[in-house]
């Protein structure tokens, strides 16, 4: 490594003196590591927001009609509300701000040895657009006549006539906030591909990038070219809200059913966009703690792109039973079932990288692991689901619910544990106590199961969703242990998470101190110290290999940098 | 110290870069910003045109309805703003060649055509609401002011950076951003393009 130029140097000096105000400094924030930091903690409270909605409905489900603590009974139009802005919540203000904007942030220009973000104001900027649409957000809660209540994809005409729902100002609020999530989220996602495509360091070339960088970027493609179409719907939505027009109305000429075609063609790629970033963090840690080279660079590169284009051509079949032709049917069919190969390519991969390495079971590998071994009950079942004969069926019943939690959930949560335990010495300097992690991780892991298994055989029992109460049903009545179960589950899975709160916030002022690179990885992120300063690197930075060469034959360490 | 100057001798958008990284790939990152964000843009528009069209298809009597639309003014309004894309041009043109002052008056030009785009478009509007031809009166209307309504944001927004860029131009500061702005502009402009013949002239329909 050569010193930093007598230039460089300067320019550094003057950054670490230059006495930022506490505002510039932790608020205001032009730094892309405390921009990702706000974004990594905003997402967290999310957490508490939507979970706990969760937790008052699962409350409800298992003991219908009974007091939910905090809040008391809640009736048919709050579970609605609840259930609607619990799924609009997990996804678009927990698992797209902490997956994508928080990991992304902070370890993007880490990673392909920039400074800093190219557009470091427009970057502070995107925090505060999002940080108010959060606002206006939880403000929708308080509303005359309550938080919107169409479901989380907001189908019309339960979205589009407030005589549906009696939502009238909640609707528009929830609009408006989105509205307000995807414009901070675009502004994120051209700094993301601005800043790989052109402040690399010196020898970064593309195919040395770790795969988390690639997996970001790709994310970001994705969700740049699929959120216009939805803007345009939500726009046309607004105006039957607003303005009295008839888009989604079949009594003016319009159709229901392009808003779900408008939706679906963003929702599909948009579980992509929070798939492929956790994919990434997975992709960091296996091959350092399993101390090998990652199996199949290249490979997981293609197949990410190949499955990115893919997810554009799936949508309906988020629509097999709203009433689409079956001729259209069998493609989507056939689409969605291919794209199962490009991620079963990745997922090989990742068992291929494990194969016969000498794993460290640290925390963040266990939560990596768990995300994968999770996952795939989420895929396996996912092709129930893309069938059209299996899921004229499974459809809006309980296995749908199950599944896509399966998928969501290892996505959201385990992969953005296994990136704070492993990250957390680099963003604060830190280690996070390992055995608290990993008493965290056995009983989110195992209650997440006692969760969420039940609502696969509720669902194959025929057990539909957005049921109020299930009792009211005598076919249902079967299953109330089932509930019950899961929402027990579900209590025991909060209460696991209290041991992280407190491992969190004594490790931040207590923890044991890292040094620059105490796992012994090879990306670059571990070249700069603990925590960077502002600019990142003390040193001047040439990438000589590629980010993940483990015990190379010959080599006294069994691991390589980057720049060595 | 070798700072970062782009091929107009202006050091802009590389700011932040300390000068050991300043290592710039295909092209300045404000340059790729700006089509990046283009290319989400287009999405939009594209999302909105592509329902009018499949919506199109199953109302042949939506020809009938275009014909109240004044297809005069939407003609006049469409060489307007082609001619400030052409002004754009040339004010870039004019920075290029180090030509502050003409490149002041181009850009001069290109904003007040804007105006006068968005004073024909409100022209059109109050006449044709006075006709009572309203968004909620059938899905061609709703899409008309949908669309029509979404572009003219588009050029106040573009017209909003134009002064920008306009006020900075005579303080001879931050120069390469007449490309970004002159991007938007054509961007502006295309998109009418689609606009114009999708919601003015195509009224032959109604024939069927
Ligand atoms: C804390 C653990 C969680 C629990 C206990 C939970 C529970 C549930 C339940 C029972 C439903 C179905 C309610 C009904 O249909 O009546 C539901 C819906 C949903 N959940 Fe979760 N969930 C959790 C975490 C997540 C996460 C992490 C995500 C996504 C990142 C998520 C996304 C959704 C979505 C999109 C819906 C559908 C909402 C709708 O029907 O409009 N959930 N959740
Ligand atoms: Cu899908």
């Amino acid at each position: 490594m050569r010193p930093i130029t007598k230039n460089g140097l300067k320019r550094r000096q003057k950054l670490d003196h230059a006495k930022e105000s506490f505002w510039r400094r932790y608020v205001f924030s032009v730094d892309h590591k405390m921009i990702g930091k706000q974004y990594l903690i905003t997402g967290l409270l999310m957490t508490l927001v939507g979970g706990f909605l969760a937790f008052s409905f699962r409350h409800q489900l298992a003991w219908p009609g009974e007091s939910v603590p905090l809040i008391g009974p809640i009736g048919p139009d709050q579970y609605n509300a609840f259930v609607t802005m619990h799924g609009t919540i997990m996804v678009f203000w927990v698992a797209m701000p902490i997956l994508l904007s928080g990991f992304g942030n902070f370890l993007l220009p880490l990673m392909v040895g920039a400074p800093d973000m190219a557009f470091p104001r427009l970057n502070g900027m995107s925090y505060w657009v999002f940080f108010l649409s959060t606002v206006v957000l939880i403000a929708s809660f308080f509303v005359p006549g309550g938080a919107a209540s169409g479901g989380w994809t907001s189908y019309p005409p339960l979205s589009a006539e407030p005589g549906y729902t009696g939502v009238f100002w909640g609707g528009h609020l929830w609009i408006l906030a989105v509205a307000l999530e995807f414009t901070s989220m675009l502004m994120g996602g051209i700094n993301f591909l601005t800043t790989t495509i052109s402040m690399r360091a010196k020898g970064m070339s593309f195919f040395r990038l770790p795969i988390f960088v690639w997996m970001i970027n790709i994310a970001s493609l994705l969700f740049l070219f699929s959120v216009g179409p939805l803007i345009a719907g939500a726009l046309m939505l607004l105006a039957d809200r607003l303005l009295g027009t008839g888009f989604y109305l079949p009594a003016s000429g319009g159709d229901p059913l392009l808003f779900q075609h408008l939706f679906w063609f963003f929702g599909h790629p948009e579980v992509y966009v929070l798939l492929l970033p956790s994919l990434g963090i997975l992709a960091e840690i296996f091959p350092v703690f399993s101390r090998k080279p990652l199996f199949g660079y290249k490979a997981i590169i293609y197949s990410t792109i190949v499955a990115g284009i893919l997810s554009f051509l799936v949508w309906a079949h988020h629509q097999f039973i709203s009433g689409i032709d079956p001729r259209l049917a069998a493609p989507f069919s056939v689409t969605t079932i291919l794209i199962s190969v490009p991620f079963a390519i990745m997922l090989f991969a990742f068992i291929a990288t494990l194969w016969r390495g000498s794993i460290q079971f640290s925390t963040g590998m266990l939560f990596a692991l768990g995300m994968i071994a999770e996952f795939m009950v989420g895929g396996v079942t996912g092709i129930f689901n893309g069938s059209s004969a299996a899921d004229i069926y499974l459809h809006d019943t309980y296995f749908v619910v199950a599944h896509f939690h399966f998928t969501l959930f290892p996505v959201t949560f385990l992969g953005a544990f296994a990136g704070i335990y492993y990250w957390f010495p680099k963003m604060v300097g830190r280690f996070l106590n390992e055995t608290w992690g990993k008493v965290h991780f056995w009983v989110t892991t195992l209650s997440f199961n006692v969760v969420f298994l039940p609502m696969f055989v509720m669902g194959l029992a025929g057990h539909q969703r957005r049921i109020f109460d299930p009792t009211l049903f005598d076919y249902l009545q079967k299953h109330q242990y089932l509930h019950v179960i899961a929402t027990i589950g579900m209590m025991v899975m909060f209460a696991g998470q209290i041991p992280f709160v407190i491992n969190f916030v004594v490790s931040l002022f207590r923890g044991r101190r890292a040094d620059r690179n105490p796992w012994s990885a090879a990306t670059l992120e571990w070249v700069a110290p603990s925590p960077p300063g502002h600019g990142n690197f003390d040193t001047e930075l040439r990438v000589v290999r590629g980010p993940y060469e483990y015990s190379l034959p010959g080599q006294q360490k069994d691991w390589l940098g980057q720049t060595e | 110290m070798n700072e970062q100057k782009n091929r107009w001798g202006v050091s802009g958008g590389e700011r932040y870069l300390p000068p050991t990284l300043a290592r710039v790939g295909l092209c300045p990152p404000w340059r790729m910003g700006i089509w990046w964000f283009l290319g989400s843009e287009v999405v939009v528009f594209g999302g909105l045109i592509a329902s009018y069209i499949l919506y199109r298809f199953h109302h042949p009597e939506w020809g009938v309805e275009a014909a109240h639309t004044l297809s005069s003014i939407g003609a006049i309004n469409t060489v307007v703003l082609l001619t400030s894309s052409l002004t754009m041009i040339l004010a870039h043109h004019r920075v290029e060649g180090k030509e502050l002052a003409g490149a002041i008056r181009f850009l001069g030009v290109t904003i007040l055509l804007g105006c006068l785009f968005l004073g024909f478009k409100s022209y059109e509007y109050h006449h044709e609401i006075k006709n009572g031809f309203v968004p909620a009166r059938s899905l061609f209307w709703s899409f008309y002011y949908l669309m029509t309504g979404l572009h003219a944001l588009h050029v106040i927004g573009g017209q909003v950076a134009n002064l920008v860029v306009w006020q900075g131009l005579r303080k001879g500061r931050s120069l390469h951003r007449i490309e970004s702005v002159g991007i938007y502009w054509h961007f502006v402009d295309v998109v009418w393009i689609f606009l114009f013949p999708l919601l003015y002239l195509a009224s032959s329909g109604g024939v069927r």
